[in-house]
């Protein structure tokens, strides 16, 4: 009987790329709404994320996310150093210095001032130039958007000179950093010169970066950081989710998106149902017919089920493969570079969709069973 | 042991239905008598409203009864429970309705095969079985026309063929000619005098159409809900 099923949804075209329609819709657009979510919140970490060359952040005890910090004093960089397990402990200095370049054009700019002798910190991955260059006095290393942003339409080009709150420097590289969540150009420097850009305060030590010895994990190292010197520390994986945490707290983003994705839901559920529903009324002389001839109740439902699973995968199937070539072609975008379309997102949309499917099918499923097999004769 | 009770493929004894209840309240059926016996083409007939498709479709377990006594083919309907119910009205009956209600969607060996579809068989041996009947009905060359391209006497072909595909024992008939023209519909009731009938078989045809009425072993008059007249034009045929 599952072959007259199939054929029954297929015959009437209209409704059946309309539902078909409706479930690839509401696929879409909520991978598309919870990817982007996502890769927007995972933003707010990109540049803990981008320093791989330590596992623990140490920082002002008030601190909450990435963006907030008050100097650390030189001394606690030697506390830090002197807490057993630390393999290393460096300085990264974090600003917001304005960048201007000769043809006047200017932008605020994520600055990150790295230990000068080490270099941890630095971009590792590099477009053009090498993150050594840094090495070079008043050289900073620029990423490709603020590239774009500062020089737009020019091809990459090392050795341009720009300002950096009127002190001159060179550029020796471009990187690839991670896309950060407001989009400023990001700048990286050494630790020295990076604290003159900043003009007012001189004493920057924004976050003590740790590499914990061999055999200490970055968690155990972080508590007894905290325990010895009063300090805050947080692994890398512990900071980027106190940061996400942070600007779902006090952002409208979460809001913003979840408005999208509930009205998402609702449409998708409502269109689809809708469409089903009708298809049901409308194929109800059929069912009649097969009751009237012997075929079951449990029968039926299972047809009706066999109906919305079909349309709800094919559906499903169509919206995945929408939101993948979205992603795709917005992937090297500057605007949207690294948003991808999460496997959470497709996993946990086709969930959802099997609730829609089953929710789309239970009024279709009433209305065969409490069908009277004698309205045929009518 | 009345000898005759083997032969009956349908009794009923002070059948009352009605629908609603207070002041909606209608009585359909006021106290039935009705037998249709095997090798006979019955047919019932009576006014427009006066309950015949009622009858059937209680006489075809598709509706309850309110009272009174029911026997299809030898087994008491009160007796049955729902699930039996349908299980026997897939294996024993056959049905024909004056809106044919084929599949749209499916071809008309489909359609012919879905009693046996329904009932388990497998779709390639029942579309098979349903080809070779519809050959009989002469639709040898619509096999596998879908029910939109054919005819009106065409379409009720392929019903009729479905209704006999599952050889059932019981062929319930409601007005199967009375969405067709004369010729068609004298050549639709030949066919059911002809393929339908055998002498373990009975069939049951509400019609009024009083040009087919030839055909009829016996026939059943029917006015606001009782039977008022029974007359056996013709006897019943035997093997
Ligand atoms: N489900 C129902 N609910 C209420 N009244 C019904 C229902 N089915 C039939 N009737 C009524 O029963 C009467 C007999 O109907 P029916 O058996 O269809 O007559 P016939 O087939 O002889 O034309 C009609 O008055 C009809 O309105
Ligand atoms: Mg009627």
């Amino acid at each position: 009987m599952n072959f007259i099923a199939l054929r029954m949804l297929m015959t009437d075209r209209a409704k059946y790329f309309g539902l078909i329609f409706a479930f690839a819709f509401s696929t879409f657009l909520l991978q598309n709404q919870i990817s982007i979510f996502c890769g927007i919140m995972q933003r707010t970490g990109s540049q803990i994320r981008d320093v791989t060359d330590a596992e623990v952040w140490v920082m002002d005890r008030y601190t909450e996310y990435f963006e907030q910090t008050k100097a650390l004093k030189d001394t606690d960089l030697t506390r830090v150093r002197s807490v057993p397990g630390v393999d290393y402990a460096v300085r990264l200095f974090k600003g917001n210095p304005t960048a201007r370049t000769l043809a006047g054009k200017f932008a605020s700019t994520f600055t990150l001032g790295v230990d000068d002798s080490t270099l941890v910190g630095a971009p590792r991955q590099m477009l053009l130039g090498k993150w050594e260059n840094l090495r070079e006095s008043n050289s900073i290393i620029m990423d490709k958007a603020g590239y774009a942003l500062l020089f737009p339409g020019e091809p990459f080009e090392l050795g341009r000179v720009l300002e950096l709150n009127d002190h001159k420097v060179t550029l020796v590289g471009i990187s690839n950093a991670s896309a950060p969540f407001v989009s400023f150009p990001v700048i990286h420097a050494r630790y020295s010169e990076a604290i003159n850009f900043q003009g007012r305060e001189r004493n920057q030590l924004s976050y003590v970066l740790v590499r914990p010895q061999p055999g200490v994990t970055a968690e155990e190292l972080a508590r007894r950081i905290e325990k010895e010197t009063g300090l805050k520390a947080r692994t890398t994986a512990e900071f980027i989710w106190d940061c996400v945490i942070y600007y779902m707290k006090n952002t409208g983003i979460p809001v913003n998106f979840g408005i999208t994705i509930i009205v998402a839901l609702i449409v998708g559920l409502a269109v689809s149902g809708q469409t089903f529903y009708m298809f049901t009324v409308e194929n109800l002389r059929q069912f009649g017919a097969l009751k009237a001839i012997g075929v079951t109740n449990s029968r039926l439902v299972g047809m009706v089920l066999l109906q919305a699973v079909v349309a709800g995968a094919i559906g499903y199937a169509i919206g995945t493969g929408m939101a993948a070539a979205f992603f795709q072609a917005t992937l090297h975008g500057m605007a949207t570079r690294g948003i991808i379309l999460m496997w959470q997102a497709v996993v946990s949309v086709g969930l959802l969709m099997s609730v829609v499917v089953v929710a789309v099918s239970l009024l279709s499923v009433r209305k065969v069973i409490v069908l009277e097999p004698a309205s045929v004769f009518r | 042991m009345n000898p005759s009770s083997s032969s009956q493929a349908v009794r009923c004894l002070s059948l009352r239905k009605h629908f609603g209840e207070g002041e909606a309240r209608i009585e359909v059926l006021r106290g039935v008598d009705f037998q249709a016996e095997l090798g006979k083409l019955t047919f019932l007939v009576g006014p427009s409203g006066c309950g015949k498709t009622t009858l059937i479709s209680v006489i075809a377990g598709l509706l309850d009864p309110s009272a009174g006594d029911l026997e299809v083919l030898n087994e008491n309907h009160g007796r049955m429970k729902a699930q039996e119910r349908i299980l026997f009205r897939r294996r024993n009956l056959g049905f024909v309705f004056q809106q044919y209600n084929l599949l749209p969607s499916l071809t008309a060996a489909e359609n012919a095969a879905v009693p046996l579809m329904a009932d388990g068989v497998k779709r390639g041996l029942a579309v098979k079985k349903a080809t070779a009947l519809l050959d009989r009905l002469g639709l040898a060359d619509k096999a596998a026309s879908m029910p939109r391209f054919l005819s009106g006497g065409q379409q009720q072909r392929v019903a009729l063929a479905r209704a006999l595909v599952h050889e059932p024992r019981l062929i319930i008939c409601d007005e199967p000619t009375a969405a067709l023209d004369h010729k068609t519909g004298e050549s639709v009731m030949g066919l059911l005098a002809s393929a339908a009938l055998s002498p373990d078989r009975a069939v049951v045809v509400v019609t009024h159409d009083n040009r087919v009425f030839h055909h009829a072993h016996t026939i059943a008059h029917m006015d606001d809900g009782i039977i008022t007249q029974v007359e056996t034009p013709k006897p019943a045929l035997t093997s």
